[in-house]
This record gives structure tokens, sequence and C-alpha cells, in this order.
């Protein structure tokens, strides 16, 4: 039976991990995130698991590379200026198609800005950041309990298509405290999937590599990793609907969306039929879903705690800009109930 | 007949792309002879680096990753965390090991990973056309150093193998070179116990090995290896510098 205990976010999300079968952690200490390196830190060797705290971000994503080469389930945490040094891993991994999960518990910025909770690494997570032509896929989960879900999950879509995995939270997602349902303890299967350093046992070696020397071979690997991103589009694309009966639609992500839930709630008290359109999936975004849903609103409001990221691919689905208004709140700060409530009603009485 | 000379198993037959008179090709060799002579090419893992080298991955019948620039001691302790059991090792330049990768070198030989490191010190960055690394000579003229390496704006270089052997938690520190046949026997020796360390959990052990540039050095094969004989080794005296099973 999954047990129910009362757990801060941070540290729901190891525990999620360790249960997902992770076999290696390797991270660097940053705030909002120190919770989940320091509960790593000897949960993963009273299981017999590898844990290093690295001398950088850029050797704890390469510790990452190098371990999930083998295999194994292999996890980092870290924040915002931390995920900036490891887009060099993660561009080598996206290139050399190796699996890994990687939890960013997004601080304001740019530089070293302040540690509250942000959403303003948005474009770095969904457009890359490494160099290169290839995708992240991005959970960006709104609840302490689904941070657990999709961290739990999440191995196996890395694995599924040999791609890493990003869970986009922020400083409130990794500090409150929720009950949550933990699940069950699971392993990976061991199999050879015919890719992994495992020791050449009576076979040739084989190789890990995001070189592509011979002629048209990189070409081959760019759209090969763009075939996959079609496929995973099709396949991994996430998202929720809240109140279905709406004429006015708030698109938000993560903590943003947290919030907007009891905005909608508060609004049907004024005889306004809010709903919300949350992408559990920022990368691969929910173009089509969100398309379709904001047929039937008159006006649509997306509130970020930015100064407008995602307001592009909402723009990008929509297709009509007229119907579209934005909300940021950048600076690392969470926004207020009352701070949605108010822009909605002002756009609602206009 | 008795065979004198044949191709080690953990080598493939594919041809290098090293140019003549370098000693790369040398130095896999002796790497593949003392994972072959140990048995563990089933085991082995192999951490390729950035530099001319970075396609170790074809001359190797062994499982091998390709790093990032200077990050293989990064990757190879990823690996041997979660697979102990694996020989992990990481093969690298002087650009690669002792510029941007000075950092996961030192940490890693810091934390007294168990892997082996073999270290190829030519003396400057080959892959990208011979501009200075942190190991080229003072005076020694590179397309970076047009004038010769000057120790005021640039720096000295840095002694990896004794740097190395400072620290605490190293088991095993050298340098060879593969100058001649009684050289490459030596060199042979300390390769074979940097992998033999691992295997007996010994503990960090890292070989560097006098490497020749030929080709970016402007130097005929047999001149280059002169210079590593004549100017090289004055700066880079050979030797073991740390031991913990000395006198065992
Ligand atoms: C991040 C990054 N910076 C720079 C380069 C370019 N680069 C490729 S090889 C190399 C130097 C390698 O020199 P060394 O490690 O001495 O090896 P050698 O080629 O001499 O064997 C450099 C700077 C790169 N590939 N990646
Ligand atoms: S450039 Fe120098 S190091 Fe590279 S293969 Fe040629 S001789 Fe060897």
């Amino acid at each position: 039976m999954a047990e129910k205990v009362l757990m801060k976010g941070n540290e729901a999300i190891a525990e999620a991990a360790v249960r997902a079968g992770v076999k290696g952690y390797f991270g660097y200490p940053i705030t909002p995130q120190n919770e989940v390196t320091a509960y790593m830190s000897y949960r993963m060797p009273e299981l017999g698991r590898a844990f290093v705290q690295a001398e950088s971000e850029v050797a704890a994503i390469n510790m990452v590379y190098g371990a999930a080469a083998t295999g194994e389930r292999i996890m980092t945490t870290s924040s915002s200026p931390g995920i900036a040094l490891m887009q060099e891993g993660i561009s080598y991994m996206c290139g050399a198609e190796v699996p890994a999960v990687i939890v960013n518990m997004v601080r304001g910025g740019p530089g070293l800005g302040n540690i509250g909770p942000s959403q303003c690494d948005y474009n770095q997570s969904t457009r890359g950041g490494g160099n290169g032509d290839y995708h992240l896929i991005v959970y960006a989960p709104h609840t302490v309990q689904e941070a657990v879900d999709l961290t739990y999950e999440a191995f196996e879509v890395a694995e599924k298509y040999r791609n890493p995995v990003l869970i986009l939270g922020d400083g409130a997602i990794g500090q409150m405290a929720e009950t949550v349902k933990l699940p069950e303890f699971k392993e990976k299967p061991q199999k050879d999937e015919g890719w992994e350093l495992s020791g050449a046992k009576g076979r040739d070696g084989r190789s890990v590599k995001s070189l592509r020397l011979a002629e048209g071979e990189l070409k081959k690997l760019n759209w090969h990793l763009h075939e996959k991103f079609l496929e995973i589009s099709k396949n991994e694309t996430k998202y929720e609907i809240f109140n279905d009966d709406y004429d006015f639609l708030i698109v938000a992500f993560g903590t943003a969306a947290r919030v907007s839930k009891s905005v909608v709630k508060e609004l049907a008290k004024q005889n306004i039929k809010a709903g919300l359109f949350r992408p559990i999936t920022v990368s691969p975004f929910p173009y089509e879903a969100l398309k379709e849903a904001s047929k039937k609103a008159k006006k649509i409001l997306v509130a970020e705690m930015n100064t407008g990221q995602m307001l592009f691919d909402v723009r990008l689905a929509v297709q009509n800009d007229e119907k579209i208004e934005f909300l940021g709140k950048p600076g690392g700060e969470v926004f207020s109930p009352k701070d949605i409530y108010e822009k909605a009603i002002e756009i609602f009485k206009k | 007949m008795k065979v004198m000379f044949e191709k080690t198993e953990s080598l493939t037959s594919n041809k290098s792309i090293y140019c003549p008179g370098c000693n790369h090709g040398l130095i896999h060799r002796l790497v593949a002879e003392a994972i072959d002579n140990l048995g563990v090419r089933e085991k082995a893992y192999g951490v390729a680096p950035v530099g001319c080298s970075v396609l170790l991955y074809d001359y190797f019948n062994i499982d091998v990753v390709e790093a990032p620039h200077g990050r293989a001691p990064a990757l190879a302790t990823g690996a041997k965390r979660v697979r102990p059991d694996m020989v992990v090792f990481t093969y690298q330049g002087d650009g690669d090991l002792a510029s941007i990768g000075m950092s996961e070198i030192i940490h890693a030989a810091g934390r007294g990973e168990n892997i082996t490191v073999i270290f190829v010190n030519n003396a400057n960055y080959g892959m990208t056309g011979g501009q200075m690394a942190p190991t080229t000579l003072p005076g020694q003229k590179t397309t970076t150093t047009p004038m010769g390496r000057d120790t005021h704006s640039h720096g000295f270089p840095f002694r990896m193998a004794e740097l190395i052997g400072s620290l605490p938690a190293v088991a095993y520190s050298a340098r060879v070179k593969v100058t001649d046949p009684k050289n490459v026997m030596k060199a042979s020796k300390a390769i074979l116990k940097a992998f033999k360390n691992q295997v007996d959990n010994v503990g960090f052990s890292f070989v560097e090995v006098l490497s020749t540039c030929p080709t970016n050095w402007g130097m005929t094969p047999v001149d280059a290896l002169k210079f590593v004989d004549e100017q090289m080794e004055s700066y880079y005296p050979l030797g073991t510098f740390k031991d913990i099973q000395e006198g065992e």
C-alpha cells in the first residue's frame, strides 16, 4: 500500500526518485533545493547506492552523464545558475541519447538574482540552453504530489526515448510541505538495451558519444532527434483543464497555475465562468489542446512568474493575439490569488 | 615458431588517424596491453577526451564514452560509483586535463576515486593546431606564443604528476616517456600498475606520459623524440611521485 506522509517538496522529490530506483545521485548545493542533496547524502548510501557531492554543477552533470551511460537510473538536482552550468552536459547527453532526470527548482534571475521562487527559466528549459539542435522533455508540477508522481515517472519516460527529462519546479514547490502518497519501490528491469556501456562481455566494444564526424552522420542524428521529439509530442504531451465550463480562460503552469486554481473558484462566486488551462509538459507544449481550448474563451489571461516566456507558446497555439492578455510577476515573487483575481476582473470589465 | 608480436585483444584493427611520429598510437597500445594482461577487457569502461585522441572508441575494442572537453574525470567518477565492478579509465591530453579540465582532475584525485588516469603531455594543443597548453615549456613557440612562452605573461607550466602526487588521497602518480624501447618498457609497467591498482582497490592512479606532436612542433618524428629527451624531460623529470605501496 502506498504510504501517506507529510513531506517538504524537495525531500518528497528525492524520495520519489529513490523509489523509482535511482542508482546514483550527483549534486552541488544551491538554494532553494539544498534539501534534496542533504536527503540523498544519507538515503543513497543507506540503500547501497551512489551519492557524490560534486565540486561544481559542471562536474555533477558530467558525473550523471558518465554514470547514466552505464544504463543505470541517475539523477541530479539544482537551481537556475547551477542549471545554466549544466547546459554543456545536457547538450552532450541529448547528442549521445543518454537518459537521466534533472530537477530545476527555479529561483529569480538573471545572474545571481535572488533565491525567491520564479518561472524565469522557461525559455532556457524548453528551447535548449546548451548548444545544438535538441529538445528536453520538461514537466512542470504544480503541487508536491504531482512533483512526486512526475519524478517517479520521469525515469521511465527518459529511458523510453533515451532523452534527459527535466522537472521544472520552483522554490515554492521545493519548500512547501504537503501530505503526499509515496509510490512503491521499483527497479529498472535488468536487460541489455543494446547501447549502454556495461562491459563488452562476449561482444565488441560500444561507444556512447555525441561526436558525428563522418559525412552526413550528424545530419542523420539531427533529423532522428527531431523525429523522436515529434513522437514524444504525440505520446507524452500532458495538460490539465480545470473547470471545463468557461468563457474566460487562464493559462498558467506550476506554482502560478496552483494559485490560478483558487482564482477560478473565486471568480465562480462572482458568476464569472473561468477555467484554467495548465500545461503539465511545457516541452512538448500542448499546442493542439490549447488551440482547441481557446476556441470557447472570449478572453485568455496568461499568468507567469516572469516577464512573459510561455506567452509566446500560447500565442503560437491560440493564433489570435487580440484575445490574449498577460500578467507577469518576475523577481522571485509568487503571485497572490489577489494579483490574478484583480487582473481577471479588470479584463472582464473591459 | 614463437609469435613475438600480436595485435592485442583490446584494440580494434582500425587504422588510426594520428600523424606519423605521434606517440598517441603507441600509448594506446600500452593501455590496451595493460587491460588485456589483467584480463579486464569485458569490464573496461574508457572515457575518451576532446583532443586528438577523441576517436578512442574507434581504436579500442572496449566500451567507451566520449566526454565533453576536460570533464573525463567527472564521467569516470559517475561510472565507477554506480558500477564499482567496472575498470574505469580516462585518457586525456594536456589541454584537456590541465587546462579546461583542471578542476575535474584535481577533485577526482582529491576524492581518491578508484580510477586510472592516463595523461598524455605533448606540450601543446594538438587537435586545434598547436596552441599553448598549460604544459608548454618556457620559451617554447606555439601559434599563440609566437615569441615563445613568456612566463611573465603566460605563467609557468604545470607539473601535473608532481601536483597529483602531492594529494593525500592519491595512490600512485608517475611520469614516463616512450622515446626508446627501454622507456617504453618502463611506461608499460607504470600503466599496468595504474590499472592493477584499480583492480586491487588501491585507489586513484595517474600516469603522465611525455609525448610527441611532430606536426605542430614543426619537427621530423626523430627530432620530436629528441625534443622530448632533451627539452621536455629537463622540465618534466621522469619518476614516481607517489606510491602508497612503496616498500611493500
Ligand atoms: C568546450 C570546448 N572548448 C574548446 C574546444 C576545442 N578543442 C578541441 S581539442 C582542443 C585541445 C586539445 O588538446 P590536448 O588536450 O592537449 O590534446 P591533443 O590534441 O594535443 O592530443 C581544444 C581546445 C572544444 N572542443 N570544446
Ligand atoms: S596533431 Fe600532434 S598530437 Fe595530434 S595526432 Fe598529430 S602529432 Fe599527434
